[in-house]
């Protein structure tokens, strides 16, 4: 097995990985994988994806160089533009594949979580173009702090679930949506966000996101020395890191400090997946806290445990302060204002520079910032 | 072996550990009105498959600093004389030592809703190891090949999820539960038991034409949330074991 490429039997990355979920909802895990294959080895279906990703979602987004945060940082940074796709994330690319996926396997409603609420407004976006239903779910916490993003799902005709259990965050929204698809899997086809949940998920979403690395690697004009993105679920960093893992390129994940799966968390089962996660000596899942709502998660994809635990890729953390710090200067600097996940891998990249002094950094900005403004007021 | 070998229909109550100060006295009700064996369900923070009413129950659990070790140790204390069934998730079954600690307490078998049969090996071994049952759950979805793979497997009881959905009360029993049932029972000579959605005594009666007993725990955990005493869950109880 290559690295980054299908899973294994049961849909494993290693130890990690697989189909944790009830069993009502385990003939429609395959039915997904089995529509995901057929789908994935027929033209036709790509080339409709690459339309989509072309003509609506204004792909591919450029590789802009960050001149003068470079000069000032003693290094040549890169930035691979997301947050220039339609909706202003990555999020929409995973989405019209899983979107158009539905659609093809006669699918009526899909059904989505969201934490920063990017996921939401994609999943709304594609389905207000496919004409299916959506039903979003989002922590209670969230839909507070990420009140534009709301307003666009419900103007996208969205159904916005409020979910107050647990910590009311992206956590929740996930358990939540899954009980809905417990009980809705004829008509509802679930949109995971990220790369995440039972098999084919995680592999899947990575798939979709793919896009990001490959783009990025004919963008460039040699192999990065480094390539950085920030790492909720991962979905934007497995995305990238796909396009360079056969590269001698660093690969570096940078979660929130407060949500910190891989450094702080150990092996558990949560939302469908073997991986690691935050938990408590008699293994409750504990509540991650980030100003990122898309960060504020206390797992990770499968894949990323997989790629940390044979040293593929490394995962460091940055914490609320000098991200804050890390949109402000991106913003003063480039005139780019990322979104506060982003700027999670920004963050990593300025407390680090005298190390990665010289080198060529290539960093997925995930998303922009607009729906976070309110945090700046 | 959780059940006696006879055609008596079973009756299976369900509490949440640990959910209230008194909670271990529901064990001694349901037991001193007829319960046949006993579903404790250990509390986790992320319950996939349940419904608001457990999820609040498991929520108010761990609020009060409920945790395993505590929960077992109250078991252990009570000498239930009726057996007793665990229902927790995979993250918690997955732990190391987790059969052997239940075993320890009495416990004589485990459900694992999140732990399907592609992924139940380790926690059936470790189950069997420490002399615990491993009782699979099917549901209306499951499809027939999986069924027998599923039935062959089964230890003290299969447990047939009524519905298309999370645990929860309804207002009668879902049409699906008596087809799956019936499908189980040719597939297996262990006891199939109806769970999800067994709200009243006439929806266990109307279950138990097709299957050999009933779980019921949405129903009995709304009352107690709501501040029903154990001793009104017993009398509960009674009213269920007179309608099967
Ligand atoms: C802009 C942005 N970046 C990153 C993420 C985190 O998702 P992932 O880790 O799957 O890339 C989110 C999630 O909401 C987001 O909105």
């Amino acid at each position: 097995m290559g690295v980054m490429s299908e899973p294994a039997e049961r849909g494993r990355f290693g130890e990690f990985g697989g189909r944790f979920v009830p069993e009502s909802l385990i003939p429609a895990c395959q039915e997904v994988e089995a529509a995901f294959r057929d789908a994935w080895a027929d033209d036709r279906f790509r080339a409709e994806l690459d339309e989509l990703l072309t003509v609506y979602a204004g792909r591919p987004t450029p590789v802009t160089p960050a001149r003068r945060l470079s000069a000032e940082l003693g290094l040549t940074l890169l930035l691979k533009r997301e947050d220039l796709a339609h909706t202003g994330s990555h999020k929409i690319n995973n989405v019209l594949g899983q979107a158009l996926l539905a659609r093809r396997m006669g699918k009526r409603r899909l059904l989505a979580e969201t934490g920063a609420g990017q996921h939401g407004v994609a999943a709304a976006t594609a389905a207000a173009l496919l004409g299916l239903e959506c039903v979003v779910f989002m922590g209670e916490r969230d839909i507070e702090r990420q009140a534009p993003n709301v307003r666009r799902m419900r103007m996208l005709g969205a159904t916005v679930v409020p979910v107050g259990s647990g910590s009311r965050t992206l956590k929740d929204a996930t358990n939540e949506a899954m009980r809905r698809w417990v009980a809705d899997t004829a008509e509802a086809y679930y949109c995971i966000g990220s790369v995440m949940g039972p098999h084919p998920y995680p592999w899947m979403v990575r798939e979709f996101q793919r896009v990001i690395g490959e783009e990025a690697r004919g963008q460039v004009d040699r192999v990065p020395d480094v390539v950085v993105a920030c790492v909720g679920g991962g979905s934007n960093a497995a995305g990238t890191f796909a396009g360079f893992a056969d590269t001698g390129a660093r690969l570096v994940g940078v979660e929130a400090a407060g949500g910190a799966a891989m450094t702080g968390g150990s092996p558990g089962v949560l939302h469908g997946h073997r991986s690691m996660v935050l938990q408590d000596a008699h293994g409750q899942i504990a509540e991650a806290s980030s100003v990122a709502a898309g960060l504020d998660y206390p797992g990770i994809g499968p894949e990323h445990a997989h790629l940390g635990a044979t040293g593929r890729a490394t995962y460091a953390t940055a914490g609320d302060d000098e991200v804050i710090e890390a949109v402000h200067r991106l913003a003063r600097t480039e005139g780019i204002i990322p979104a506060l996940e982003s700027a999670h891998a920004l963050a990593w990249i300025v407390r680090n520079a005298s190390d990665l002094a010289g080198l060529t950094v290539l960093m997925t900005l995930s998303g922009r910032g607009d729906k976070d403004m309110e945090m700046f007021q | 072996m959780i059940f006696a070998d006879d055609n008596a229909k079973k009756l299976v109550p369900y509490v949440t550990g640990g959910v209230t100060e008194d909670w271990a006295d529901c064990l001694r009700a349901y037991r001193d009105n007829g319960a046949d064996a006993i579903e404790i369900g250990l509390p986790f923070s992320d319950p996939m498959l349940d419904g608001p009413t457990i999820q609040e129950a498991s929520d108010r659990a761990l609020a009060r600093g409920t945790t395993v070790d505590g929960i077992l140790a109250e078991v252990r204390a009570l000498r239930a004389e009726v057996p007793l069934i665990v229902m927790t998730y995979a993250n918690l079954a997955l732990r190391p030592g987790f059969a052997g600690r239940l075993a320890e307490a009495g416990i004589s078998g485990l459900i694992v809703p999140d732990a399907p049969l592609d992924e139940v090996a380790p926690i059936r071994d470790a189950a069997n190891a420490a002399g615990l049952d491993l009782i699979p759950l099917v549901a209306p979805s499951t499809r027939p090949d999986r069924l027998r793979d599923i039935a062959a497997g089964a230890q003290g009881f299969v447990y047939a999820v009524s519905v298309l959905g999370t645990t929860g009360e309804r207002d009668r029993l879902d049409a699906a539960a008596g087809p799956l049932a019936t499908a189980v029972r040719t597939l297996t000579a262990l006891p199939v038991l109806i769970g999800f959605g067994v709200s009243a005594p006439e929806h266990a009666a109307a279950a138990v034409r097709d299957a050999d007993g009933v779980v019921v725990a949405s129903a009995l955990m709304r009352r107690l949330l709501d501040g029903a005493s154990p001793a009104e869950l017993g009398t509960q109880i009674a009213r269920f074991r007179e309608a099967i």
